[in-house]
């Protein structure tokens, strides 16, 4: 018997990076692309906290990164329940 | 061989412990979104409340490694486990009283193992299941939680850097609301599982289920209840160390740890590793540190809470040891009886002392001036 489970380990790690950090990666590209436009920094002042830039391809890749985001997290809960039920019902 | 009287006793034990586990780690979850302002403290204690309840439901891989993975399930009585519960609830209030944010889940394991072990033995351990779920875990968790978090906190402010400041804070407030919640999920998903594992051991050494049963329904619901509302309750003292000690937060690096968190504990918990949220949170709290330029991390509040980590399983399973001691001379259900009575009063106790240096949501927030409780009490301050 092994101490330590290289296979659960690797995963962990692996996919702890990709959700964990790549996920959080996406949602600030939306958040960076929702405020790209005409209203930046410049127009807005340099204190502002708009997010919305008002370019509409900024927009459309904002709204693509969030949904991407969100359909991970309902995927991943799905999978953690999946194997937190095995098919061995009571 | 079953004693009805003392499984129930055992079984209210157990939820109060799941009551205490709820509110000590309610800092897990919420600490960073409470320091930066992206929830007023009362809704994301509420919030964390509901989404424990939900996570409790999502898997019970762990509760399976609780159950049946660490000691032996034969050797174990109701005497045994009610003397673990009570460690692990001693040891957990006692850190709670200090603020340290130390692992309910090792509390809890830890003393289990004890009675476990002053009743029948060294040998009534599954050392290797102690070790290879338990004990390497715990050490792993956290770096790799750091790690994470790290990576996620450097992307996140290149990603960002060409925001202003008040914009990048706004939209990374609103993403730490997300990332806060899938914590508070992950949460219920690993921690209320340890309690239902708890109850599921003393089911079996009752005899009332068969061994290496899986959690009945109503265990599943009760636990999943008891975690949300400690959650709900709130374990300001930790929050506060969480949220101001150890790192000053902003609001991206509190989504880089939050996420670092439930990525690692979800994925754990589906792997049956009983590790401490706790731990976790904490890695990844120092790992947003470690991942921004000229940030903080404030090592000697890190290498108390090690400290406490170091001697949470020992402790914890000395207190349990005792307990047994305690009721095994006395004898029977009187026996647990005086054991569960100096627990209520012990309790009562710390929650007295507690009262003279409150924290609650009011305060938890003030200027961090190096304790628990604020310096000076601000009536004022949000």
């Amino acid at each position: 018997m092994s101490w330590i489970n290289l296979n659960a380990l690797w995963k962990i790690v692996v996919f702890g990076l990709i959700a964990g950090a790549g996920l959080p990666a996406i949602f600030a590209a939306g958040m960076f692309s929702l405020s790209r436009g005409p209203r930046t920094a410049q127009t807005a002042g340099a204190d502002s906290d708009v997010l919305v830039g008002g370019s509409v391809v900024g927009m459309a890749v904002a709204v693509l990164c969030f949904l991407v985001v969100l359909a991970a997290i309902g995927w991943g809960v799905y999978e953690v329940y999946q194997i937190g039920h095995p098919a061995t019902h009571k | 061989m079953g004693n009805d009287t003392v499984l129930v006793l055992v079984v209210i034990t157990a939820l109060g412990f799941d009551f205490t586990n709820g509110f000590h780690d309610t800092g897990n979850a919420m600490a960073t979104s409470i320091a930066t302002g992206a929830l007023p403290p009362r809704i994301a204690v509420a919030v964390s409340g509901v989404l424990n309840f939900v996570g409790a439901f999502l898997s019970l891989a762990v509760a399976a490694t609780i159950a049946s993975g660490l000691v032996d399930t034969k050797l174990v009585t109701l005497t045994v486990v009610a003397a673990g519960l009570t460690g692990g609830i001693i040891w957990n209030l006692l850190t709670w009283l200090f603020g340290i944010p130390s692992s309910s889940s090792h509390a809890l394991i830890g003393g289990v193992i004890g009675s476990t072990m002053a009743a029948s033995g060294g040998s009534a351990v599954l050392w290797h299941g102690l070790v290879s779920k338990v004990i390497i875990p715990a050490v792993m968790s956290p770096v790799i939680a750091a790690l994470v978090a790290a990576a996620g906190t450097w992307s996140l402010y290149r990603i960002s850097r060409s925001m202003t400041s008040a914009a990048r804070g706004h939209g990374f407030r609103i993403g730490q609301i997300g990332s806060a919640c899938m914590v508070s999920l992950a949460h219920g998903t690993n921690d209320a599982q340890k309690t239902m594992g708890v109850i599921t051991l003393a089911l079996i050494a009752n005899g009332t289920l068969a061994a290496k049963s899986n959690a009945p329904f109503w265990v599943i619901l009760a636990c999943a209840l008891a975690i949300s509302i400690g959650t709900y309750v709130g374990g300001w003292r930790v929050i506060r160390t969480l949220g101001k000690g150890l790192v000053e937060i902003e609001s991206p690096q509190g989504m880089a740890a939050e996420s670092s968190s439930a990525a690692i504990i979800l994925l754990s918990s589906s792997f049956g590793y009983s590790l401490s949220t706790t731990h976790v949170a904490t890695g990844s709290i120092i790992g947003t540190g470690l991942g921004k330029k000229g940030a903080e991390v404030r090592w000697n509040v890190a290498g108390r809470m090690a400290t406490a980590w170091l001697f949470t399983l020992p402790s914890a399973a000395l207190v349990g040891a005792a307990a047994y001691g305690l009721a095994y001379g006395i004898g029977g259900t009187a026996g647990v009886l005086v054991d569960l009575i100096l627990l209520a009063a012990l309790c009562g106790l710390i929650y007295y002392r507690s009262r003279s240096t409150k924290v609650d949501h009011k305060n938890v927030n003030a200027e961090w001036g190096g304790t628990v409780a604020p310096v000076e009490p601000e009536p004022a301050a949000a």
